[in-house]
């Protein structure tokens, strides 16, 4: 065996997650020894800080392509818009979560950094460009989520919906390592790029490419099962219902942009000689899981669970732009898609905290009936992320799902750019109920929703991006064309 | 000494204790067993990386590190899971899955 040589190791290319990661382990420190009980707020306010900072220490790294910790970390465009849009993920999340956690009772110090935990796994599933940091990366943003799912302890149905989610997760994290494991035996390597060189030099009778083939196989699944595609999407609507409202908005947009990231370049940097295998599986799995998480969304009278399966839905069209991701539309697609998506539905979930008070639910359909006579402007909001979950113009859903499904017919697969078109007019259906309750309906005597300064500000924001990309989008698609420049498999 | 067991035995013992540890993580309704389903699982993947790394790829060291990347994010996942089934056991004073039902639809 050769001596051990570290790597030479570029910090910049990785500091934005360096600031989250550092922040946030300051932070739990902080929080233990110097923040009051009471005063946990102030958490919040320094994580939200500590996501700015990364951000802005991102921007001088606009341009910069390079690789390092000896190739296992990578930084591009791509991943840099991916991180910002992360970051303002957390950011949003955090914010709405400022008066609910007190309203609920179940206000931690911890709960902040965890958040901050999460999205830097995400970052790293994004920079990733080895199996084992991809590995890494979804484990960080799963063991945080596990807890942060179980946050609302000892309220029953979040310890169930955590305990539900871990079992599932670490059931996913055993075939996606096991994945990794055959991948490794038949290629020598866990780095992206070598495998996919490794395939390329390979006949397609090679046993070892039949090994590589069932290790991807794997690998797929557990990554289908973190990004909610059917039919791994079981656990979804409990899991959602059951967290904590901000937790379930994190968990909707966080884990399928981290995953389906991390997927992108493992399907286009290792696996691209080998699209006619796992094209067809991917392009069945995404149709079903528009259908299903469409379907399914009709049957709930709950809200909440409602959006949950809306977000299987939209799974779906994300993975458009992820199967197509070789071609230049796909990569820009899957950001601007990841990025309305957030936005929309962190805003939709912001409007159910503000009708959720403590110890009740009121995620009903009918507790929106008549919103708009009780509290016009929140039920204008609620309409405008319901219109643009729908995909209506002039709101930025609509170019969303507009550029995913153009994405997909360019890219190759015009069949299922009809079953997204198809299931976007049942999905219509839905969620104009929401808004006609709202709208046409008398209130039925319930009490007015709280509205404070973080929720305010967090529709406020969500609704503006909502309209303004919807309208001017030209901005937008300049960075995600620049961002996605440098991928292109 | 390197062949005295052959690498596709290996590979057989690792396939087993991950079908053994699949089945049990399906077929309990105890949660602390089906924990510790999970947990074969990810250990007959350890075996596999230090076999292939033994057989093939002696000159790096990825199946090792990362046999022990796996066992330390293993243990981060047993020490949550855990706690949550403690968590659970307080209120609803059992660990079989199937009694832990609220959340339906």
């Amino acid at each position: 065996m050769d001596a051990l040589t570290i790597p030479p190791v570029d910090l910049g290319l990785i500091a934005p997650l360096l600031v989250v990661v550092t922040w946030a382990t300051g932070l739990l420190l902080v929080d233990t020894f110097f923040i009051p009980v009471g005063r946990k707020k102030l958490t919040g306010y320094l994580a939200i800080a500590g996501l700015v900072v990364a951000g802005l220490v991102g921007l001088p790294l606009w341009g910069v392509s390079g690789s390092t910790f000896g190739g296992m970390v990578r930084l591009d465009p791509f991943a840099l818009t991916l991180t910002w849009v992360f970051l303002l993920i957390g950011i949003l999340s955090i914010t709405m979560s400022l008066d609910y956690l007190p309203r609920q009772d179940i206000e931690q110090g911890e709960y902040y950094p965890l958040i901050m935990f999460a999205v830097s796994g995400m970052i790293l599933l994004a920079q990733g460009a080895d199996l084992i940091v991809l590995f890494l990366g979804i484990e960080t943003l799963s063991i945080t989520l596990y807890i942060l799912t179980g946050f609302a302890y000892p309220r029953l149905t979040s310890e169930e919906a955590a305990m539900k989610y871990l079992v599932l997760g670490a059931f996913a994290a055993g075939f996606f390592v096991y994945g990794i494991a055959l991948i490794f035996g038949a290629t020598g390597s866990t780095r992206l790029s070598e495998i996919g060189a490794y395939a390329a030099d390979r006949d397609l009778g090679d046993t070892n490419l039949t090994l590589l083939l069932g290790g991807a196989a794997m690998v797929l699944i557990a990554f289908s099962f973190k990004a909610a595609l059917a039919p791994f999407h079981m656990w979804i609507p409990d899991v959602y219902q059951g967290s904590p409202t901000p937790v379930a908005a994190f968990m909707s947009v966080g884990t399928k942009g981290g995953a389906l990231a991390a997927l992108v370049r493992l399907l286009f940097e290792a696996l691209p000689t080998l699209n006619a295998y796992w094209l067809p599986v991917l392009a069945g799995l995404t149709a079903l899981t528009m259908v299903v998480g469409n379907l399914g969304a009709i049957a709930q009278m709950d809200v909440k669970r409602m959006l949950a399966y809306s977000s299987i839905g939209h799974a779906g069209y994300v993975m458009l732009g992820v199967m197509v991701a070789g071609e230049q539309r796909g990569p820009e697609a899957f950001i601007f898609y990841i990025l309305v998506y957030a936005l929309s539905n962190l805003g939709a979930f912001a409007v159910l905290i503000a009708l959720e008070h403590q110890g009740e639910e009121a995620w009903q359909l009918d507790d929106f009936a008549g919103l708009y006579q009780r509290q016009p402007l929140l039920a204008v909001a609620m309409a405008i992320f319901m219109f643009s979950l729908a995909g209506v113009p002039p709101t930025a859903g609509f170019m969303a799902k507009f550029y995913a499904l153009t994405a997909a017919w360019e890219g190759g697969l015009p069949w299922l750019a009809l079953v997204g078109v198809l299931t976007s007019a049942i999905a219509a259906f839905f969620y104009l109920r929401v808004i006609i309750r709202m709208f046409m309906t008398e209130p039925e005597g319930e009490p007015a929703p709280e509205l404070n300064r973080g929720l305010t500000i967090d529709i406020v924001v969500a609704a503006a991006g909502t309209i303004i990309i919807g309208l001017i989008p030209a901005p937008i698609f300049a960075l995600v064309e620049r961002s996605a420049v440098a991928l292109g498999g | 000494m390197l062949n005295a067991v052959p690498l596709p035995a290996v590979l057989t013992l690792a396939a087993a204790l991950f079908c053994i540890g699949l089945f049990g993580a399906l077929s309990r309704r105890n949660l602390i067993g089906v924990l510790m389903g999970v947990e074969l699982m990810l250990n007959a993947v350890n075996i596999n990386l230090v076999a292939f790394w033994r057989y093939f790829e002696a000159r790096y060291i990825t199946g090792q590190t990362f046999a022990i990347f796996i066992i330390a994010v293993a243990a981060a996942e047993a020490a949550v899971g855990l706690a949550m089934v403690i968590a659970v056991y307080r209120h609803y004073v059992t660990v079989q899955a199937d009694e832990i039902d609220r959340l339906r639809g």
